[in-house]
């Protein structure tokens, strides 16, 4: 492990920081807050800079310290080229939302706490990225679920928020969950618990028997994270969330975490039937139903949602195709679908924050209102549409290159992705042209150009587009290179550029390009045919999640009404049978019953007597004809038995049992009042029986264990010591008490917060509202009424 | 249960039986006793107390809420472990001292802020259970 590199610590560390200060600046500076908390990703985007040439050198950066060395666990981090870039992403989309934020919840009253969200995020995002170890990745994965979730639900008086909050959670935790079984098992497999050295053991893992079993449950993580069909319900109902998340999380970074798990995977997973069957089927289709949900929506971030689900798809089918240039295409894809759909997210927040709706109908005609949005709008559409001369054309070529050769299986999957990539050319321009272009329409707000802090972010990430493009060969070599090296796992070069290539990909394409303008010319009849279709199914994984999750209030209700039936006596009986099991059973399966001890011939004639007490109080307690007189009887029973431990010489233990028998006797006379049960007791004969046989075999059990105990040879060992040092280390002749506060005083401390805690428990109990009834809904139950429904 | 001769006799025997629970507690280290037995004979001294006359003059009597006493005890007991800490030797050793007052040598130690800490979580938790329980309503 290389040495400890504090720099990259400050840049993992700093959106933390960021996150920790931005309620204060906000307070003071307002939204002008933005151009200060821009820094902090700023300087992370530049940290991250410094490492291109030496990553695009072909080397990979690992550095970081031991954690848990005896577990083999270390926070470290792994930096080659699939990782830096997306580290240089996130850092440098995320200097952009943060100037976008400023602009887009100007005067917000909470604008300080969502930029606190925002900066947590960055920093598990960036964590994950860059974790080298399994379990450092697995905790960065759990917290951008967790940031995911604070953010769509940040409107959270709307229920609509908190439900998709919910899901997107739910969703996306199930697959934390799979994902971490999946490390475990690949651990299991290899023996490493590093990236880094994963990478190089794929033919151990190809190998495996369990190779299934891993890919499985890594892709669950992977596919629920990045929406692939059918988990891909969740990230449309997270265009819930403000719009500088929607840009941020749900295209640019976070729904492509799964996309970098399965590009991370790719050389030790990849390049098996299972592999190039899974990926391009779940990634087609994804590709396909993303991008003909899309066409049906008329909302602006939803028709953006679902060409990101279909994107995410695209990608996946990219990375486990498995030919030369496919892996390259799904990494230059990558890039260039951060670039345009953060862009494209931040101008619909644009359209919907000035001309106040974003429903693509009601919109039309503001190219002249707002010319630096509707420039950069047909950047990015060129870009998604895959026109030259923007980076988007790139990565399409690359596809159709990577996806063309002559057998059936190739030409179904790029008959798949010029359907899936036509399908988002008409969504990427109706979003660019049919607002901007056309009649002006009136619309809900008057609307003129977005301020400075808004249309910055889509500008930057437009040019860069283009710049990407047009500089090919430079950016290629730092960017697109050693992160399709990363995926592929041996050294590749990129090579596409803008002059355009006479041969198949460049027919497909054209291809592409009328399918999308046949596709265009028809757009409305195709959303409504899509949306009949749609109605005529009527069951979606969203339904299907609200009837899972009902199913699950339903079932946990029936468990515990099994469980929980509120009856005392019912505890009760179970309680003591299962103890008396518990007891007995070992004993009489492993035929271990103790034998029965001889009657001790020097029994004095005062200890007979207390054991004759004893006896006389358990009598009185069977005989007693009410409640409270059976209560005091039980105390007869165990004073006597404090005498015993008396006469036995333990002073200290017949104390405390003088002292617990006086205060149970007390206490239960007590609760017996106020209870207010009848005085005596009418139990029927046959409860009766049952109850006498549960009580007995359970003393009965007690007895024979504590003989059997007792018949064991007793060792002296500890006691001596006890004995031997009590008065030397513990300056204390008593030794119990020694034992108790000093020896032993770690396990007395875990006792009395147990009594105290008890104590609480029961003060609670005793107050519990006198109005409640059985089957009364918990104030926090999800069918109690709630204010909103009434 | 509210006699004459128990209601006048309770608040002296409450006193006593008090007073003889924190004797028992201090000489727990070398003579049978210490804090879980000295918290349980306060326990009951209260809980007398709260029958004979009622669980309003306990209340004030205590002054504090018998859990606040609990939790405090608690807390206490955990100081009394992390005295250890600055020491650096392991949590929960203990650490004497000796203290001279008129002549007469004492031996002060964290084990004896420990056993205080546990005669206040028993005592707190039990009497507020008593408590709860002598009363009819709600307060």
């Amino acid at each position: 492990m290389a040495a400890l590199d504090g720099m990259t610590i400050i840049a993992l560390g700093l959106p933390f920081i960021a996150a920790l200060v931005a309620p204060a600046l906000v307070r003071r500076l307002g939204h002008n807050a933005a151009w200060v908390l821009a820094l902090f990703p700023f300087f992370v985007f530049v940290r991250f800079l410094e490492f291109l040439p030496e990553v695009s050198a072909g080397s990979a950066i690992t550095g970081g310290f031991q954690w848990v060395p005896s577990y083999n666990v270390s926070f470290s981090w792994f930096i080659d080229g699939l990782s830096l870039i997306f580290a240089l992403l996130i850092s440098g989309i995320g200097t952009l939302i943060v100037f976008y934020t400023g602009g887009y919840l100007k005067g917000h009253a909470q604008l300080g706490r969502f930029y606190s969200f925002i900066f947590l995020f960055m920093g598990a995002m960036l964590g994950l990225v860059i974790s080298d170890s399994f379990l450092m990745l697995f905790v960065y994965w759990e917290l951008t679920s967790i940031t995911s979730f604070l953010l769509i639900g940040f409107d959270h008086g709307r229920e609509a928020s908190r439900r998709s909050a919910l899901q997107a959670l739910v969703v996306t935790g199930l697959g934390g969950l799979s994902l971490m079984a999946g490390l475990l098992v690949v651990w299991n497999i290899t023996g490493v618990t590093q990236l880094s050295l994963l990478v190089n053991l794929g033919d151990e893992v190809r190998a495996s028997p369990f190779y299934l079993m891993a890919l499985i449950l890594l892709l669950g993580g992977a596919f629920t994270k990045s929406a692939q069909f059918p988990f891909h319900f969740w990230l449309p109902n997270a265009m819930e969330a403000p719009t500088p998340v929607s840009a941020y999380l749900h295209s640019a970074t976070m729904v492509k975490a799964g996309v970098y798990l399965v590009m991370r995977m790719n050389p030790a997973f990849g390049d098996t039937v299972a592999w190039e069957t899974i990926l391009p089927v779940f990634g087609g289709t994804t590709l396909i139903v993303g991008s003909l949900l899309a066409i049906r929506q008329t909302d602006l971030k939803l028709m953006l949602a679902y060409t990101t689900v279909s994107s995410l798809g695209l990608m996946v089918m990219m990375t486990g195709f498995g030919s030369e240039h496919a892996a390259a295409a799904g990494v230059l894809y990558l890039i260039a679908h951060s670039m345009f759909k953060g862009a494209f997210f931040m101008l619909a927040g644009n359209i919907d924050h000035e001309a106040g709706t974003r429903d693509i109908t009601k919109l039309g005609g503001l190219r002249k209102l707002m010319p630096i949005s509707f420039l950069a709008a047909m950047a990015a559409a060129f870009s998604m549409g895959g026109l030259p001369p923007f980076f988007g054309f790139l990565s399409k070529e690359e596809i159709y290159y990577g996806l063309w050769h002559a057998d059936p299986w190739s030409i179904f999957m790029t008959v798949v992705a010029i359907v899936g990539n036509g399908l988002m050319f008409v969504v990427g321009f109706a979003i660019a042209i049919k607002p901007f272009l056309g009649r002006e329409v009136k619309t809900p707000k008057h609307a003129h150009e977005a301020p400075l802090l808004m249309w910055i972010g889509p500008a930057t990430l437009a040019t860069g587009g283009l710049l990407a493009a047009v500089f090919s060969p430079i950016f290629h070599q730092y960017v697109s290179s050693p992160m399709v090296s990363a995926v592929s796992g041996e050294a590749e070069e990129v090579t596409i550029s803008l002059v355009p290539h006479i041969g198949m990909p460049l027919l497909l394409s054209l291809v592409t390009i009328v399918f999308a303008v046949l596709v265009y010319l028809k757009v409305d009849s195709a959303r409504s045919a899509i949306a009949a279709t749609l109605t005529a199914i009527g069951w979606g994984p969203d339904k299907g999640f609200d009837q899972f999750v009902s199913g699950m209030v339903r079932l946990s209700r029936r468990v515990t009404k099994i469980a929980q039936p509120g009856q005392l006596d019912i505890y009760m009986t179970v309680t003591f049978a299962a103890v008396a099991v518990t007891l007995l059973a070992p004993m009489i399966i492993f035929d271990e019953l103790p034998a029965m001890p001889a009657w001790p011939a020097d029994a004095e004639i005062h200890e007979l007597a207390v054991i004759l007490i004893a006896f006389i109080g358990l009598g009185a307690v069977i005989a007693a004809k009410d409640r409270l007189t059976a209560i005091v009887s039980l105390g007869i029973q165990g004073f006597a038995v404090a005498l015993i431990f008396m006469l036995f010489g333990a002073p200290d233990l017949s104390f405390t049992q003088f002292m617990v028998e006086t205060l149970s006797v007390v206490i239960l006379a007590l609760v017996m009042t106020r209870l207010r049960l009848t005085l005596s007791d009418h139990r029927p004969t046959g409860q009766k029986i049952g109850d006498a046989t549960v009580a007995i075999a359970c003393g009965a059990g007690f007895m024979l264990y504590l003989l059997a105990v007792t018949e064991v040879p007793f060792r002296s060992y500890l006691s001596d010591f006890f004995i031997a040092y009590s008065k030397v280390i513990a300056h204390g002749a008593n030794v119990v008490n020694v034992i108790i506060v000093d020896f032993r005083g770690t396990d007395t401390l875990g006792e009395i917060a147990v009594v105290m805690v008890t104590g609480l428990a029961i003060l609670s109990l005793i107050r519990v509202r006198p109005g409640w009834k059985p089957g009364m809904l918990a104030e926090n139950d999800p069918d109690a009424p709630t204010e909103e429904k009434k | 249960m509210r006699t004459v001769i128990f209601r006048t006799v309770a608040p002296y025997l409450t006193s006593l039986m008090v007073l003889f629970s924190i004797f028992v507690l201090l000489r727990g280290h070398n003579e049978p006793g210490g804090g879980f037995i000295g918290g349980l004979i306060a326990a009951s001294a209260f809980a007398i107390y709260g029958i004979a006359c009622g669980v309003a003059p306990v209340r004030r009597a205590i002054y504090f809420h018998p859990m606040a006493i609990s939790a405090f005890g608690l807390f206490m007991s955990s100081i009394a472990g992390m005295i250890s800490l600055p020491l650096s030797v392991p949590f929960m050793t203990g650490n004497w001292m000796q203290l001279s007052f008129f002549g007469v040598d004492i031996d002060l130690s964290s084990v004896l802020i420990f056993d205080i800490g546990v005669y206040f979580v028993v005592v707190g938790a039990i009497t507020s259970i008593a408590l709860a329980l002598e009363e009819r309503d709600r307060d």
